[in-house]
């Protein structure tokens, strides 16, 4: 991958041009599902759109200090690294790529998690502080099945490779392992029932409490890069590799809609849950899915 | 007006989110408030979106007949909405301290201390009442983004 086609894929497709305008589809799909599902109208299509600029155009307030730049920094730093997540997706066949950047993707992927836990406590703000905990508890515990599942699809085919993952047939191992990582992403993106870091009404906004103006708005332009950048990633991982690439990326796009349909059911039918239930849903129940799943993988690696 | 201001008033007109506050209020207010954001009355049409912070908030709905205890509170959060704002005051109470006029331990009404855009009368007001208040609300948000240097010279 040569620096021109990087920066395409990073400002054109599938990063920056494509991703803000599916990250705010994305946002909309949820909150319309959602009100649909409660047998209401909803928010208007353009509504993600109209909050982020309206965001844009309010007063922040003053900030001095090294407190006050890093506050500034966390949510741009998300931002950046949400795109490159979705920069790096392999959504059109032969798009180049390079040995190794499923662990880049899985970085930068981590790197808004973090970028939030950091913002909470560099706020100073009680409710700040603990929505960062939580959602620190929240990252090492749903991490350890995400990364094993992602891990052990990499392993059993040979490969760190996201082009070449996505190009070689798929193994019944390797559905098992979405499975594994559609039951983290409701955690990764914050939504019903693992709420729990940005807890609305709870513990007031979470790390975001004293978020405001434009900074909020990076914040939830993040949010929603997040999204896609998750789905994304199921979807790569799941969609049958397809010479014809406008077939493919039609196919792409279907089954994040459908991928984002199936999480705002989710986030719908269900209640936040407790932090210790949480926990105990992660380490106890789906550990084991995590064991079973990388055991295979160097099983299927021993064997071929 | 230019076309970004154009599409920033529109955008402020379409995106209020709500900060709810009680200042002593008995809950009747409170719960039409909520009943308001419920499917029933779906406030979200209007883009309506209920923070949990302060810092978030367009709107501040401030409920509850300002009692001495917290004036300080109404003072700090209002302080804390960033600009462009607007302040909806709903129910009786904080219009007129309603039937606690008189009392030795209500430093109300409201605007004795943070200038109210919309008043919002009932005891309590209907969602719909209120959702017209938030509207309305809006409306004089968008404008007033326009013309940052109003904000100051209504304070009291």
């Amino acid at each position: 991958m040569n620096l021109t086609t990087a920066l395409a894929r990073l400002l054109i497709f599938p990063g920056l041009l494509f991703a803000v305008p599916a990250a705010w589809f994305f946002l909309w799909v949820e909150r319309k599902s959602v009100a649909m599902m409660q047998q209401r109208i909803g928010p208007p299509f353009m509504q993600p759109f109209f909050d982020f600029i309206k965001l844009l155009g309010k007063t922040p307030p003053g900030r001095s200090g090294i407190d006050g730049l890093l506050m500034r920094a966390w949510p741009l730093l998300a931002v950046a690294a949400a795109a490159g997540a979705v920069g790096l997706l392999p959504v059109l066949p032969s798009s180049g790529g390079f040995a190794g950047d499923l662990i880049l993707l899985l970085a930068l992927l981590e790197l808004p998690s973090i970028c939030i836990i950091a913002a909470g406590f560099s706020s100073g703000s009680l409710f700040g502080e603990i929505g960062s905990a939580r959602e620190a508890v929240l990252t090492v515990s749903y991490n350890i099945v995400f990364l094993l599942a992602i891990v052990s699809i990499a392993a059993s085919q040979h490969t760190f490779r996201l082009e070449a993952l996505a190009q070689l047939p798929a193994s019944p191992l390797r559905y098992l392992a979405l499975l594994a990582i559609l039951v983290c992403i409701p955690a990764k993106l914050h939504i019903n029932p693992f709420s729990l870091p940005n807890a609305e009404q709870e513990i007031y906004s979470g790390p975001l409490t004293e978020y405001a103006g434009p900074e909020l708005a990076m914040w939830e332009l993040s949010h929603g890069l997040e999204w896609v950048a998750t789905v994304g990633l199921v979807a790569t991982l799941a969609v049958p590799h397809i010479t014809l690439w406008w077939f493919g990326a039609a196919i792409f796009v279907v089954l994040s809609f459908a991928i984002v349909l199936l999480l705002s059911v989710l986030a719908a039918a269900t209640a936040r849950l407790a932090i210790d239930t949480t926990v105990r849903f992660y380490w106890q129940c789906t550990l084991v899915f995590a064991v079973v799943l990388i055991s295979s993988a160097l099983f299927m690696r021993v064997r071929s | 007006m230019n076309l970004w201001n154009r599409l920033m008033c529109y955008s402020r007109r379409h995106s209020p989110w709500l900060f709810h506050m009680n200042t002593g209020s008995c809950n009747g207010c409170d719960i039409e408030l909520v009943a308001s954001l419920t499917p029933r009355y779906d406030a979200e049409q209007l883009g309506v979106r209920l923070e949990g912070s302060p810092r978030h908030a367009d709107i501040l709905c401030i409920t509850g007949p300002v009692t001495r205890t917290s004036v300080q509170a109404v003072r700090t959060v209002y302080g804390q909405v960033c600009g462009p704002k607007a302040v909806v005051a709903i129910g009786s109470c904080p219009a007129t301290t309603n039937v606690f006029i008189d009392s030795r331990v209500l430093a109300g009404p409201l605007n004795r201390h943070v200038p109210v855009d919309v008043f919002v009368p009932g005891c309590p007001p209907r969602p719909d009442a209120i959702l017209q208040g938030v509207a309305k609300a809006a409306e004089i948000l968008a404008e007033r983004g326009n013309h940052p240097l109003a904000d100051q010279e209504k304070q009291p």
